[in-house]
């Protein structure tokens, strides 16, 4: 804060804010790819999982034994109306209107995630599975530029992977984030590193294999992909609980984006540019 | 005490634009462009050639799927798609025990013949217990016995232009009054390979009707679509640009994606 106050006198001026060039153009670009694939294979995953809305665990699906885990369903109630069930590790809950029976009054229909959920918005497996596979693809692509470009140009090292010191600064820095005050500093605090490094390094990585463990012709080329998940029905499993993951990480996301300055945010991820405080230190 | 309300009204801000931002997603903006035949659909499909090409340079061209132990088999085979054919001829045929049953395979072959089951039970069989993945997403292991396709195509000697295997088919998928008949094909390198047999038995057991008696075919390293039940006659052929809708199958027909490795 002394510090602070000195340059004020000196100059007699605001401490001008300074503008750095934060992200690189691979960042960015990376960045705004993986936001148009993954709301395609969100909603076109869902629409795949809405041709067989249950989960199990090993290789096989039990129809004439138990081991789903997960399953989405519609039944007739007492009154003989229909209800949209969910089922969770064998609990039952009612979800009529959501998830199982959904539509607009009186054209709703049995599937188990809502029209507005899915891409197409109708039931149609094999175009669900055409803009997948496609977005499946640009995915896998792009996270090889985005590795090889933060590889060679440092943004892996010095963003991603959190120092002794980051790890250090931990408590600190979960306590200033719950107390909602962000620090717009050169570099990313440890609990960005923590995140960006969970869903690029683990999340992606993960949910890319175990999507490929789902595919007959994968299983043949690399048949530990299949023992590594533990079958193809568990692999089917833990790819829809990292898109859970996924999922709850865009709203967090978006939520950090906004409470730390939107504009400011948006700006170093769309041109590189970003403002971060006068001094940083003097916080510390 | 001002600065803790401005935040929680940035946080309600914050929650409310999340919220909005997930119900954006209502998607039936996209269905136009989608729908089969559209350019933009037709060009995200291509990423299915990329897949045939990646999974044929990775697979190598005998390497088996999986096969499993006799425990594994907990279950009868689901069976699903067409289950009952309802044709006259099929009807007579079953109603006989397949007695009259005859399977013709022709097209770009040197000898082209049919074959009796008879003929086929006494032709060297392979049995494997192999996992039958269904495009829906289920899975469902079971025990196939039945004659390497490979054994017939070395009878028949299919020309060297000869590209695709086709299967036609007895059912007519949703019915023979207002279905399509259900037919499939698969390229030369999944026709010979080892495990793509034409299976008369499941399970220990004669083929069962809902399982596609009295013959069917596995072809282990792709998904359940291709794997054509209630097979009457087997067309080799270099495109299948003239047989029904042109796209090779009765799915492929209908928006499925011809390679069915993923």
């Amino acid at each position: 804060m002394e510090r602070v106050a000195t340059r004020d006198v000196d100059t007699g001026a605001e401490p001008r804010p300074i503008v750095i060039k934060r992200q690189s153009i691979w960042t960015r670009l990376t960045h705004w790819v993986w936001v148009i694939c993954l709301f395609f294979l969100l909603l076109t995953g869902l629409q795949i999982f809405n041709a067989h809305p249950s989960l199990y665990i090993g290789q096989q699906s039990g129809f004439e034994f138990s081991n789903s885990v997960f399953s989405i369903s519609a039944q007739y109630k007492p009154d003989g109306s229909i209800g949209g069930y969910t089922t969770i590790f064998g609990n039952t809950f009612e979800t009529t209107g959501v998830f199982g029976y959904s539509g607009p009054e009186g054209q709703e229909r049995v599937r188990a995630f809502p029209a507005w959920l899915t891409i197409p918005s109708y039931q149609d497996l094999a175009t669900g599975r055409v803009v997948h596979f496609f977005f499946g693809w640009l995915l896998v692509a792009t996270m090889f530029v985005w590795f090889l470009a933060s590889f060679i140009n440092g943004h892996l090292r010095r963003d991603i992977i959190p120092s002794g010191a980051d790890i250090r600064s931990l408590p600190r820095d979960v306590a200033a984030h719950a107390r909602l005050r962000f620090h717009h500093t050169r570099h990313y605090n440890v609990l960005q590193k923590l995140s960006y490094g969970i869903v690029l390094l683990i999340l992606f990585p993960l949910i890319v294999l175990t999507g490929l463990t789902m595919s007959p012709g994968m299983d043949v080329a690399w048949p530990w992909l299949v023992d590594l998940f533990g079958g193809r029905q568990t692999a089917r499993t833990i790819h829809f609980i990292v898109m859970v993951l996924l999922v709850g990480f865009f709203i967090i996301h978006i939520v950090m984006v906004l409470l730390a300055g939107p504009i400011n945010t948006m700006r170093s991820m769309i041109t590189g540019r970003y403002r971060i405080d006068p001094e940083p230190e003097a916080e510390q | 005490m001002s600065r803790i309300v401005l935040n929680r009204r940035k946080f309600l801000t914050a929650s409310a634009a999340g919220v909005a931002g997930l119900a954006l997603a209502g998607c039936d903006q996209f269905d136009a462009v989608l729908r089969p035949g559209h350019p933009v659909r037709d060009t995200m499909a291509a990423a299915n050639e990329l897949t045939y090409t990646a999974q044929r340079a990775l697979l190598g061209r005998e390497a088996l799927a999986r096969e499993f132990a006799e425990s594994e088999i907990r279950q009868g085979m689901r069976p699903n798609g067409s289950v009952d054919p309802d044709s006259p001829e099929y009807l007579f045929l079953a109603r006989n025990n397949f007695f009259h049953y005859r399977l013709r395979v022709d097209g770009l072959v040197e000898t082209p013949r049919e074959y009796s089951l008879a003929e086929l039970r006494n032709m060297p069989a392979r049995t494997q217990i192999t996992r039958h993945d269904c495009v829906e997403g289920w899975s469902c292991i079971a025990k196939w016995t039945g004659v390497p396709l490979a054994s017939v195509l070395d009878e028949v000697r299919p020309h060297s232009n000869a590209r695709y295997c086709v299967f036609h088919c007895f059912d007519y998928y949703g019915g023979s009054a207002t279905g399509a008949p259900y037919y499939e094909s698969i390229d030369m390198i999944d026709a010979r390979h080892p495990q793509t047999i034409l299976a008369y038995g499941m399970n220990d057991a004669t083929l069962p009707i809902a399982n596609g008696a009295p013959l069917r075919v596995r072809v282990e390293r792709q998904l359940g679509y291709k794997m054509a039940k209630y097979i009457r006659r087997i067309e080799l052929v270099e495109s299948f640009a003239q047989i029904h809708r042109g796209k090779g199958g009765y799915w492929e027909d209908r928006g499925y994606d011809w390679y069915a490795g993923i």
